[in-house]
């Protein structure tokens, strides 16, 4: 067996060019002739756009170009890559996404003219030469507002603000209300799921190229998924075919969903490219970033929970407002929906749920993904009102939480919000992290906090989430309009070793090091003899990319099915050479031998014979040894886990300082245990930034409040304790080969609400109680609720 | 950032000299105006940097008063200013150690952010602000949110602080920026205690006279109790109400008092 | 106007503007890519250099303010064989980067705390990287990384 095979903490290779400054990020990549591009933005969140004059920046010195609308003739909006259809069968309101401001200006940040230039300071200087001739409007910003009747429009060839008005289960909804007549307690939150805005470290950064012998364009690109940027920007907007359009996704430098889309400087930089003729780059400041990344979240839910005299749930339902932002970004519509309302089961028994969801346009930067989509939102409101429930009851909440559990021996279990969890035993987190938080200890250091002046709260939090996204033909039925697959070459060289071309892609994940794990383990090889290609089309098969918790799930399945295939036909030659029939051919630690004799072969020997094939079944077989796989997933993957979270308040200031985080995890197999907890670990960070200190926020003009970290609270280190990580209650999924649920967004689902639970328990164990305080909870937040 | 031409003089008069120009400006740290040139918020023909003036640097102590010079950076203040632990203190909390080794004290002060921490500390000892021209007390200093006493082209060359019996800093970080959300500086002197917050006011830095009063007479938090800072004129935004700082102000002053005595 | 300085012990000259950044010098000019620019208001720390043996962030100060200063970078920060130093090191065995993005400037910074501060608590780590962001790790493995280096025990920098 390879020494660092499936299970192993294999240090990362990748580091190594991290670590020296050698990563090759988009932004690090400068081409022969490239011009730069800067794009003013709005000031304003909704106008009117009555002209731009631009011939005085035009007449600037280096400026090649200024483009605005009415430069993109024949050229297509940003498509929306899934289609929601609402209570009545009809599908959403779905208005045209331009790459520039058309007549209208939406958002603050919203793109009027872009001005290409020598230099980017000559694009700016010129920038400033256009003047924009508008009428402004006002702003429609808050959800409840926007959905009235007389509210203005965001978008006037709508008939109003709402995009969408779902309901699911719809046929359940009477027996919904039922259940909660006959319930005999009902708890009520009315909550706010804050915007974040997922900021990734590096910026976004699109450099196009043209190459004009062969008509072909390149964009270059900080991307999740460069596959679905080439699809959705050759087809739908600038009417190149694939074979004609190269994206290049290089090291990007983190992506938390807010990468995963398609984006008008993408298309921009590709379009300019070929009418200039030059290589045109743009490269996203962090100010640009925080009004033209596509933000997270922003929900706001009133959910109930109905629950029996023995303290069963015997209903839930749920009404949210979810923001939509002024356009409709590439998965925004699934994300309140598919993603949000399919996991409000959690992971209890409850038979009856109702979920409503009004999607909202407002003159706000798109919402979209961000780390957990839609999951966050359902995890956060349901394990709220749980925890308000056993408040209200007076029971502990753990042990409501326990009463509640699907059981153990109840997998697969079909929910009533139409998914079946394959498998699952949420008793065993629960139990892990009640012991590894010492949570019957935690009496000892309340008293301690309290002879110190300070309160002391403890909260936990379950979570469920539907990962490795996900099966096409169910995802199809749902509105999506792509395949959720994931592909891999396995190209195996003459002399042995191994390249995997994937349509996963890393940015942060680590694939270079864990994928190669896999492959050394089912051949028996070292895991340095394999390498890992992902981020370019011109390399890779076409594939979905990385988002959703899906490269192991989905991608590493794939992979696995591949070298199935490669280690088949290995066999055969194998075979063929030993003289022996296929089925007797074993291979093991890299070794294929003929079963019940002394007769083997080298991996080497067989990969040297698919290549230079003297001694070969050349009837039978073809030469050569590369294999590709789609893998398309059966079932979503059913991570699940507990979290606990104990935490210290100052009384006097409101500060809430997290003294201790316990995760327990179920993610199936693991495959780097490194790796996972690397992840979970910066899940829980972003889960305590959302919790106690980020906020994107809006005026009622629709000015961006928040718009650098100037006032949008990033964690820091002195902001997160150490993480207790754990994920040693394994239940393998049961649907992918290698039985693994996905890591990469449960640590941001599962600590926000185990925070939040936290800070309330502490004041309500000081006498302070209070039924609910809206993330971030700022301590100014504290202070007042503690002093109402 | 709009282009400008860049000099760095090595005397104060040459200094003075090149700020002659109307478009020109001074540059120490840049940690402030750095950022600010990003967002085309200013916008001088001429960088002047004082670093290369090597008068304009360093801390000696004298009679009671701690001279720091006008292009002292926070760490050294911060490494150095052994003789006035709370300043040396408050010089650390500032921003991060990259910051620190570039800020300058004359920076912060001509730049008197209203959430910055060395304005407190220049207000409550009492410090005089040392010009090319002259002697700036401090009480006539500070005139508002990024408003000082300077004349256009004058330029911080020290500020003198006489060292206290006894002071101490606290400072109640804004989550984001890390500036001040609030902080108090407590300095108590054989002629009595001078209190001065930053972060809070509309106003910019301000002395707290009834917490002065109250502490020259009796130094112990339980003699704030009584006092409330009124919140009429205290910032209110994203990260706190007026209320709250206000709250914060009597706060952050009574644990000053408590660290000190 | 005309700079030179010493980047990574070697001479380097270049013609910049006066709102030419360092960062922007060494990235653009010398080709230093490893040094990165993750906003524009001072605070992520992506761009931390040494200038002088001291820790700056290259985007906020501009290229002729480092005239005839000696500048390291990360590309500067391994043994002189090639082999990744022991902070570097400790950074890879305890995973304490993903996407790597921000990694350099925590090489940077984590450098001279070290230096000032052999034998660092996790106070004063987490304290010393105030203006360092990192989106990836939450920060757990790279104050682990720090402390390691220095030569400690990590497995008892409890997660508690
Ligand atoms: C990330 C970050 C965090 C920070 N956190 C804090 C904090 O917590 N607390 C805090 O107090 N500050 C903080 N600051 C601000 C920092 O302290 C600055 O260094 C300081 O405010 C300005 O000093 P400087 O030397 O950098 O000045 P510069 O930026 O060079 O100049 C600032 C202004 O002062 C003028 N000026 C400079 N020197 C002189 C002089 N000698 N005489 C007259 N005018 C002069 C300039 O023309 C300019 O208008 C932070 C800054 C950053 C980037
Ligand atoms: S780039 Fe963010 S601090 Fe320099
Ligand atoms: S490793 Fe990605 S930002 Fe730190």
């Amino acid at each position: 067996m390879p020494k660092d095979g499936i299970g192993a903490s294999t240090k990362r290779r990748e580091d190594i060019r991290f670590l020296t400054g050698k990563g090759r990020y988009t932004d690090d990549i400068n081409l022969h002739g490239q011009a730069y591009v800067h794009f003013l933005r709005a000031d304003v969140a909704h106008a009117t756009l009555n002209g731009i004059e631009t011939q005085d920046a035009a007449s600037m010195p280096g400026v090649l170009r200024v483009f605005t609308a009415t430069d993109f003739d024949g050229v297509g909006g940003l498509p929306c890559g899934w289609q929601i259809t609402d209570r009545k069968g009809q599908p959403m309101q779905e208005p045209k996404h331009p790459i520039m401001a058309e007549g209208k200006i939406r958002h603050v940040g919203e793109i009027v003219a872009a001005v290409v230039a020598e230099t980017l300071d000559q694009a700016r200087d010129a920038a400033e030469a256009i003047v924009l001739d508008y009428d402004e409007l006002p702003a429609v910003i808050d959800m409840k507002a926007a959905v009235q009747e007389d509210a203005p429009r965001v978008h006037d060839d709508l008939t109003s603000n709402l995009c969408y008005d779902w309901g699911f289960v719809e046929e359940n909804k009477a027996a919904v209300d039922e259940a909660f007549l006959a319930a005999d307690h009902v708890t009520t939150l009315e909550l706010v799921n804050n915007r974040l805005v997922a900021n990734p470290m590096e910026p976004r950064v699109a450099i196009g190229d043209y190459a004009a012998h062969d008509d072909s364009s390149t964009l270059y690109t900080t991307s999740q998924n460069p596959h679905v940027i080439r699809l959705l920007m050759g087809a739908f907007v600038l009417g190149i075919p694939e074979h004609k359009l190269r994206v290049v996704a290089p090291d990007v430098g983190g992506g938390f969903g807010t990468k995963i889309f398609h984006y008008a400087e993408e298309a921009f930089c590709t379009f300019a490219a070929k009418q200039l003729k030059r290589p045109v780059k743009w490269t996203s400041t962090r100010s640009e970033a925080f009004m033209s990344d596509a933000h997270g979240r922003d929900h706001v839910t009133k959910i109930q929970l109905a629950l029996d005299a023995e303290n069963n749930f015997t209903a839930l339902r749920t009404d949210t407002y979810a923001n939509m932002g002024a356009y409709l970004s590439t998965f925004a519509p699934s994300v309140p929906t598919w993603l949000h309302g399919t996991l409000m089961a959690g992971n209890y028994r409850t038979p009856l749920i109702y979920v409503n969801v009004k999607a909202v346009f407002t003159n706000t930067v798109p919402v979209d993904a961000y780390r957990g989509a839609g999951r966050p939102e359902a995890t956060f409101q349901l394990e709220r009102v749980i925890d308000k429930a056993a408040r209200e009851l007076g029971v502990d909440p753990a042990e409501l939480r326990r009463q509640n559990f699907i059981r153990k021996d109840q997998f697969p279990y079909a929910t009533p919000v139409a998914v079946e969890y394959d498998t699952g035993d949420y008793e065993a987190t629960l139990n892990k992290a009640l012991e590894l938080s010492d949570y019957a200890g935690f009496a000892n250091r309340h008293a301690e906090s309290q002879a110190r002046g300070k309160l002391r709260g403890i909260g936990l939090a379950h979570y469920i989430e539907a990962c490795g996204i996900a099966p096409s033909n169910l995802v199809g039925q749902l509105g999506a309009r792509a395949g959720l697959y994931e592909s891999a070459t396995v190209r195996v060289n003459a002399t042995g070793g191994i390249v995997v071309m994937t349509g996963s892609h890393s940015h942060g994940q680590g694939h270079e090091t864990s994928f190669p794990q896999v492959i050394a383990q089912m051949i028996g090889i070292e895991p340095d003899q394999v390498e890992i290609v992902h981020g370019d089309t011109a390399n890779t098969p076409m594939g979905m990319g990385t988002y959703g918790s899906r490269s192991i799930a989905v991608g590493g399945s794939a992979m696995v099915r591949a070298t199935e295939k490669i280690i088949s036909k290995a066999k055969k030659i194998a075979a063929h050479i030993l003289e022996a029939s296929d089925a007797d051919i074993e291979l093991k630690d890299g070794k294929f031998s003929v079963a019940g004799t002394d007769k083997s072969l080298n991996w080497g020997d067989v990969t040297l014979a698919a290549y230079v094939p003297h001694n070969y079944p050349l009837t039978d077989l073809e030469p050569g040894l590369e294999e590709t796989a789609f893998y398309d997933p059966s079932n979503f993957t059913y991570p699940s886990g507990c979290y606990i979270c104990e935490v210290e308040i100052d009384p006097d200031t409101g500060k809430v300082t997290i003294e201790r985080f316990t995760a327990a995890d179920d993610f199936g197999n693991v495959i780097n245990p490194m790796i996972v907890e690397g992840q979970v670990q910066g899940g829980v960070a972003q889960g305590i930034g959302q919790a106690l200190l980020e906020n994107c926020t809006y005026d009622s003009e629709g000015q961006l409040l928040s718009a650098s970290y100037m006032d949008y609270a990033m964690p820091r280190a002195s902001d997160v304790p150490m993480i207790t990580v754990d994920h040693s209650c394994q239940t393998p999924c049961t649907h992918n080969p290698l039985g693994v649920k996905g890591c990469g967004e449960a640590g941001a689902i599962g600590s926000p609400p185990a925070v939040i639970n936290a800070v309330l328990d502490a004041m309500h164990r000081a006498g302070k109680p209070v039924a609910h305080i809206d993330m971030p909870v700022t301590p100014a937040k504290v202070w007042a609720a503690m002093n109402a | 950032m709009y282009n400008f031409d860049f000099v760095k003089p090595s005397t104060v008069e040459e200094a003075v000299a090149a700020l002659q120009d109307d478009e020109a400006q001074p540059l120490s740290g840049g940690q402030t105006l750095i950022p600010s040139m990003k967002q085309r918020l200013n916008a001088p023909g001429t960088l002047v940097s004082l670093l290369g003036i090597e008068a304009l640097k360093g801390i000696s102590v004298s009679d009671g008063v701690m001279t720091i010079g006008g292009t002292t950076t926070h760490a050294t203040v911060a490494a150095q200013a052994d003789a006035y632990p709370a300043l040396a203190y408050l010089a650390g909390q500032i921003g991060d150690p990259a910051v620190r080794n570039r800020g300058t004290i004359g920076g912060s002060l001509a730049n008197n952010d209203p959430a910055a921490c060395y304005p407190a500390a220049a207000l409550a000892s009492g410090a005089t602000i040392v010009t090319n021209t002259r002697e700036i007390a401090a009480d006539d200093f500070f005139q508002g949110m990024f408003t000082t006493d300077l004349e256009e082209g004058e330029i911080i060359t020290a500020v003198k602080f006489p060292i206290p019996e006894a002071a101490n800093y606290q400072k109640f970080e804004q989550p984001a920026s890390r500036f001040a959300l609030t902080a108090v500086f407590v300095a108590k002197y054989a002629d009595g205690v001078r209190v001065a917050i930053t972060g809070a006011s509309e106003e910019g830095v301000f002395r707290w006279a009834e917490a002065e009063d109250a502490l020259s007479n009796s130094f112990s938090a339980e003699a704030l109790s009584a006092l409330a800072v009124p919140a009429n004129d205290m910032i209110t935004d994203l990260h706190g109400t007026a209320e709250y700082r206000a709250h914060l102000c009597k706060v952050l002053t009574g644990r000053a008092v408590s660290a000190i005595s | 106007m005309k700079v030179q300085m010493r980047v990574n012990g070697r001479q380097v000259s270049g013609e910049v503007e006066g709102r030419t950044l360092l960062v922007t010098f060494l990235r653009d000019g010398q080709g230093l890519t490893g040094t990165h620019t993750g906003c524009d208001t001072s605070q992520c720390g992506a761009c931390t250099v040494h200038v002088d043996g001291l820790q700056v962030k290259s985007c906020s100060m501009f290229a002729a303010e480092a005239d005839g200063a000696e500048v390291t970078t990360i590309e500067g920060m391994a043994n002189a064989d090639g082999s990744l130093s022991v902070l570097q090191q400790a950074f890879q065995d305890h995973h304490g980067l993903q996407c790597g993005f921000c990694t350099p400037g925590m090489v940077m910074a984590a450098a001279t705390l070290l230096e000032q501060t052999p034998e660092p608590t996790e106070a004063q780590v987490r304290h010393h990287l105030q203006g360092n962001i990192c989106r990836c790790t939450g920060y757990h493995n790279i104050i682990k990384a720090v402390m390691a280096a220095s030569g400690q025990q990590v497995t008892q920098v409890a997660a508690e």
